[in-house]
């Protein structure tokens, strides 16, 4: 028997060992290792702070989304040993492999931020919704929450989902405004990037939208630590707050950095269009936790495993790997008001206005304010657990596509 | 891509003025390129340089901030005195490497 061991039972690891299950020899075996027993929806952890979805909608048993004949193990993993081609679980169990897939994703880290975990105002006056419990203990702060400052901030880039920021700045305003408390507010964007975002058509769009809402944004200002209830960047510039809802710096697994295998932000460094370890050709890293220079995504994640799925095969095989992942990402960017955007974009090039999937038609409009790109968020939900999941297939194509894009602004 | 004419030298550029053919570049052109952007080089900037040339040759990309901080040992807050405003931009423009990526 050959093993194929799958670190990480997320969005990138649940859907490629559904694919994958189907599709290998009968030589292989697959063996699953996550350190928990449920599945988050994590695109729904930006509605919790508003009360739009239910703790239950957001999460399931990991168990049932994985197929029969293949191994689960619930454990922390303590080390991989890429010499010895061996996995090292907490409390010394070893899984021996011949291929390994590293899907651990990012998680947030306000520890590495002086004065934001250890300041006295964790989960009092500073939240982040990145993560379950961030999301719900938000919910109460904004419920209780009665006019003041209230900043959005992002420590560094990259992190997951990079509009969920913007998102949730747009709909804080939405929520203030049917509150009849927004005119008591000070909405305030702090970003390390020049702008609302890096790319200049979206830039100039979504920027446009943060003005327009009367939000205030604070470009290039990287946090050096937060003293007290005040932000406080590299060049000294200072930024109150009441409420901060901050995006902890995003790093990688601990493990990966115990093995050796990450870069200074546990990321693990692979080929951008195979995905294969730069360092170890029997280890690939998909999902969050490599380092490609595209969105943190589930829509990259599921992108990239189309590409994946087919180079893996012929990988085993000892043939050239021949697909090639062009960066493929595509965001739903809730505006507010039942309203959102689309965005869809790669390596090369970058989100522009037209109509998605069908050129001309739609139904969704690439950078527009729409009712029924919010209506595509939502129903996205159901699409995530019932067939981006289980690997079944989604008529959209892995690779960008210029048609219906419009190149002239 | 436009050829700029710099110190003298024709050099390959983006839009922003960026250089984009790692080999075109030396340690001459970076002090003109520093005083264009009114930056005058020492021993300080140049250690975060160096660090810069070579991690990229190594990487293929131009190292980030944090990069710069973590694996070449030069302190955030020291980078934005040398470099003021927009350190990881200035460093790159005057290391002759591509614009630091925007991380999307």
């Amino acid at each position: 028997m050959r093993n194929l061991v799958v670190l990480g039972a997320g969005t990138a690891g649940t859907m490629v060992v559904n694919r994958l299950h189907r599709r290998l020899p009968r030589d292989w075996r697959i063996t699953v290792v996550d350190r928990s027993d449920v599945h988050h929806y994590q695109p729904g952890y930006l509605f919790l702070p508003f009360g739009a979805y239910r703790p239950e909608q957001v999460a399931k048993p990991s168990r049932p989304l994985l197929p029969q004949g293949v191994d689960v193990i619930c454990a922390d993993i303590d080390q991989v040993m890429p010499e010895l081609r061996e996995v090292r679980l907490a409390g010394g169990r070893r899984l021996p492999y011949d291929r390994l897939v590293i899907a651990t994703g990012v998680e947030p880290r306000p520890d590495q931020t002086p004065g934001m975990l250890d300041g006295g105002q964790w989960r009092r006056s500073i939240f982040d919704f990145y993560t379950y419990d961030g999301a719900l203990q938000l919910a109460s702060a904004l419920r209780d929450f009665r006019g003041g400052r209230l900043v959005t901030h992002i420590v560094d880039m990259p992190i997951k989902c990079p509009v969920a920021p913007l998102e949730f700045t747009f709909l804080a305003d939405a929520h203030l405004r049917r509150r009849g408390i927004r005119d008591r507010t000070d909405l305030v964007y702090a970003t390390p990037l020049p702008g609302a975002f890096t790319q200049p058509v979206a830039t100039r769009r979504l920027g446009t939208m943060l003005e327009h809402r009367g939000v205030t944004v604070e470009p290039d200002f990287l946090v050096e630590r937060v003293d007290g209830t005040t932000l406080v960047s590299y060049d000294d510039r200072r930024i109150p707050f009441d409420l901060l809802v901050t995006v902890p710096l995003n790093m990688g697994a601990e493990f990966v950095a115990r093995s050796g295998l990450g870069d200074e932000l546990n990321l693990v460094p692979v080929d951008r269009h195979t995905l294969l370890s730069r360092s170890h050709p029997d280890i690939f890293a998909l999902g969050d936790a490599n380092d490609i220079p595209t969105s943190k995504a589930g829509s990259v994640a599921h992108f990239s495993v189309d590409v994946f799925v087919g180079n893996f095969l012929q990988h085993i095989a000892g043939r050239p790997m021949t697909g090639r992942f062009d960066g493929h990402a595509n965001c739903f960017v809730e505006s507010g008001d039942g309203k959102g955007l689309l965005i869809d974009f790669n390596y090369d090039t970058q989100p522009l206005p037209g109509t998605y999937p069908l050129p001309g038609v739609g139904p969704f409009r690439l950078l527009e304010e729409r009712a029924v790109n919010h209506w595509g968020k939502l129903a996205f939900r159901w699409a995530y657990w019932h067939l981006l999941l289980p690997g079944r297939p989604i008529p959209l194509p892995a690779h960008m596509s210029m048609a219906g894009k419009h190149t002239e602004e | 891509m436009k050829v700029a004419t710099i110190a003298g030298r024709a050099v390959h550029v983006d839009d922003e003025g960026f250089l984009t053919v790692y080999g075109e570049w030396d340690e001459d052109l970076a002090e003109t390129l520093a005083a264009r952007i009114g930056i005058e080089l020492t021993d300080a900037h140049w250690k975060a340089l160096r660090f810069l040339r070579d991690d990229y040759r190594s990487q293929g990309e131009t190292a980030t901030l944090r990069r710069v901080s973590v694996v070449g040992g030069i302190p955030t807050r020291q980078l934005f005195t040398l470099f003021p405003k927009k350190p990881a931009k200035k460093m790159a423009y005057i290391a002759g490497l591509p614009k630091p990526r925007g991380c999307v």
